[in-house]
């Protein structure tokens, strides 16, 4: 393989698209990377870390049951990169915490877990604490907290040190990753496979191409006629000092990094590409952070960032091969860290169509034809 | 000052704090930053890191995070980015700050 004809051409070198090239690397492909520049809108730069299953799906059954899966695989490929890599992406599945400080959100969050529960049969299970309950099994949750659910399939891992892996991980295997690459425009060439034109003039011939450039896909993903719409969310979080003393529990909006830092985040917003923090956010974060925990209110922030989110029109993944450009991919999802466990695995046996290959067509972009 | 700081006061003034810096009360020009005052004090160590590393201030404008000490019993401070004062209690930030358990919130 020369650098300008692999077989596999991936655009994009976020933790989506590294998770695929490191399983199609381990089913013998040969796999190019193109990483975007250092600036570009990275969900992979700026996320939490989360493996996590509560409310994933409750309202569409496929999904919920491909996080069940994505979960269960998450120690394997864990194990994986550590091998491939030398590092230890801190995996710790040790179940997490839904904090509700309004009694009916909390109501309303328990009938979608129910909901998801009937998906997934016996693979998703969750508890409900109330206040006291939870006070009394977590002494220092704050008064204001009026129940948490629990699910035991949670957890969580070091999501910079993971995205490193992932690198060392395609780079231990053979594939190469190319940095500071931009894609100009890809056509399906006449007899077969693909023509990519870089920024700077390089011309990339290649069998297949799939793109998960998140929000970087589109322009590529309407030149290969994908229909999918793709759309940036805002979500704040901070950083705090690391703290010698170990944080009681885990959960979506507050976690203890491995090295003893507390991300505290969650918050939601359609402002485009625009991921600055607001002052309004980032109090809104440290009071929720304070009234689950009152012990963090005198720990320092050291940082605070926007990321963009990246989001299907129903918020579902979308694995889609090019009705009218087969060999051409387009893979994206929010839930990056979570379903890697997926894109490393079955992934491959999908995109090579072989015996093994999963039924991912209920996440086919058909459903957003009108 | 002590014959080790490798450091002269800048700081030009007519008068001075009093603070406790590591167990010793310390004299040091009023307007300097606790940083510079301990540094012109001795070259004693600020802060000792985790994994047992000894370490001082560094940039001293609130980048590197080197000048950490405890002042007035709160951990982690700056002391580059805040002045001295009169009658500061500062101790040696000794690896990572715990946080209790609030009981009652």
């Amino acid at each position: 393989m020369t650098d300008n004809q692999p077989e596999i051409t991936i655009v994009g070198g976020g933790v989506v698209g590294l998770s695929i090239a490191v399983g199609l690397l381990q089913s013998g492909h040969k796999v190019i990377v193109l990483d975007g520049k250092d600036n570009d809108a990275r969900a992979s730069f700026g996320n939490f870390g989360l493996v996590w299953g509560q409310g994933k799906g409750w309202d569409f059954a496929p999904y919920a049951k491909l996080t069940a899966d994505a979960i269960d695989a998450w120690q394997n490929f864990s194990d994986n990169l550590n091998e491939l890599s030398g590092l230890d992406v801190s995996l710790d599945q040790k179940g997490g915490f839904e904090f509700f400080t309004d009694p009916e959100e909390f109501k309303s969050f328990i009938g979608m877990l129910e909901i998801q529960k009937g998906h997934s049969g016996n693979r998703f299970s969750y508890e409900t604490l109330s206040g006291d309950e939870l006070r009394k099994q977590i002494p220092g949750i704050g008064s204001k907290v009026v129940g948490a659910t629990f699910s035991q399939l949670d957890g969580h891992v070091n999501p910079l040190r993971f995205l490193r892996a992932l690198q060392r991980s395609v780079q231990a295997l053979g594939g190469k990753i190319r940095s500071n690459t931009i894609v100009k425009k890809t056509e399906s060439n006449k007899n077969g496979g693909f023509s990519l034109t870089l920024a700077n003039g390089t011309l990339i011939s290649t069998e297949k191409v799939i793109l998960c450039a998140g929000l970087g896909s589109m322009q590529l993903a309407n030149q290969l006629a994908f229909k999918t719409n793709i759309r940036p969310e805002k979500g704040e979080l901070l950083i705090t000092e690391k703290l010698g003393s170990e944080l009681p529990f885990l959960s979506s909006t507050i976690r203890q990094v491995d090295e003893g830092g507390v991300q505290i985040g969650g918050t939601n917003a359609d402002v485009g590409m625009n991921d600055s923090e607001t002052l309004s956010d980032m109090v809104d974060l440290a009071r929720h952070a304070v009234d689950v925990y009152p012990a963090l209110s005198n720990v320092r922030v050291l940082r605070a960032w926007g990321a963009l989110r990246v989001m299907t029109p129903d918020g579902y993944p979308v694995y889609a091969q090019s009705e009218e450009c087969p060999g051409a991919y387009l893979i994206t999802c929010h839930s990056g860290v979570t379903l890697a466990s997926l894109h490393a695995s079955i992934l491959s046996d999908w995109i090579d169509d072989n015996i093994k290959t999963p039924n991912l067509e209920a996440f086919d972009e058909a459903r957003f034809k009108i | 000052m002590k014959p080790d700081s490798r450091f002269n006061t800048l700081v030009k003034s007519t008068k001075d704090v009093n603070f406790t810096l590591f167990g010793e009360v310390v004299t040091a020009p009023k307007g300097s930053t606790l940083a510079a005052a301990i540094l012109s004090h001795s070259g004693d160590a600020f802060r000792q890191t985790e994994t047992g590393a000894l370490r001082s201030a560094f940039c001293m404008m609130g980048v590197c995070f080197e000048c950490l000490v405890e002042v007035n019993g709160n951990p982690n401070t700056q002391s580059c980015m805040i002045l001295v004062e009169d009658k500061m209690v500062v101790k040696r930030q000794v690896g990572l700050r715990q946080i209790g358990i609030c009981e009652n919130d």
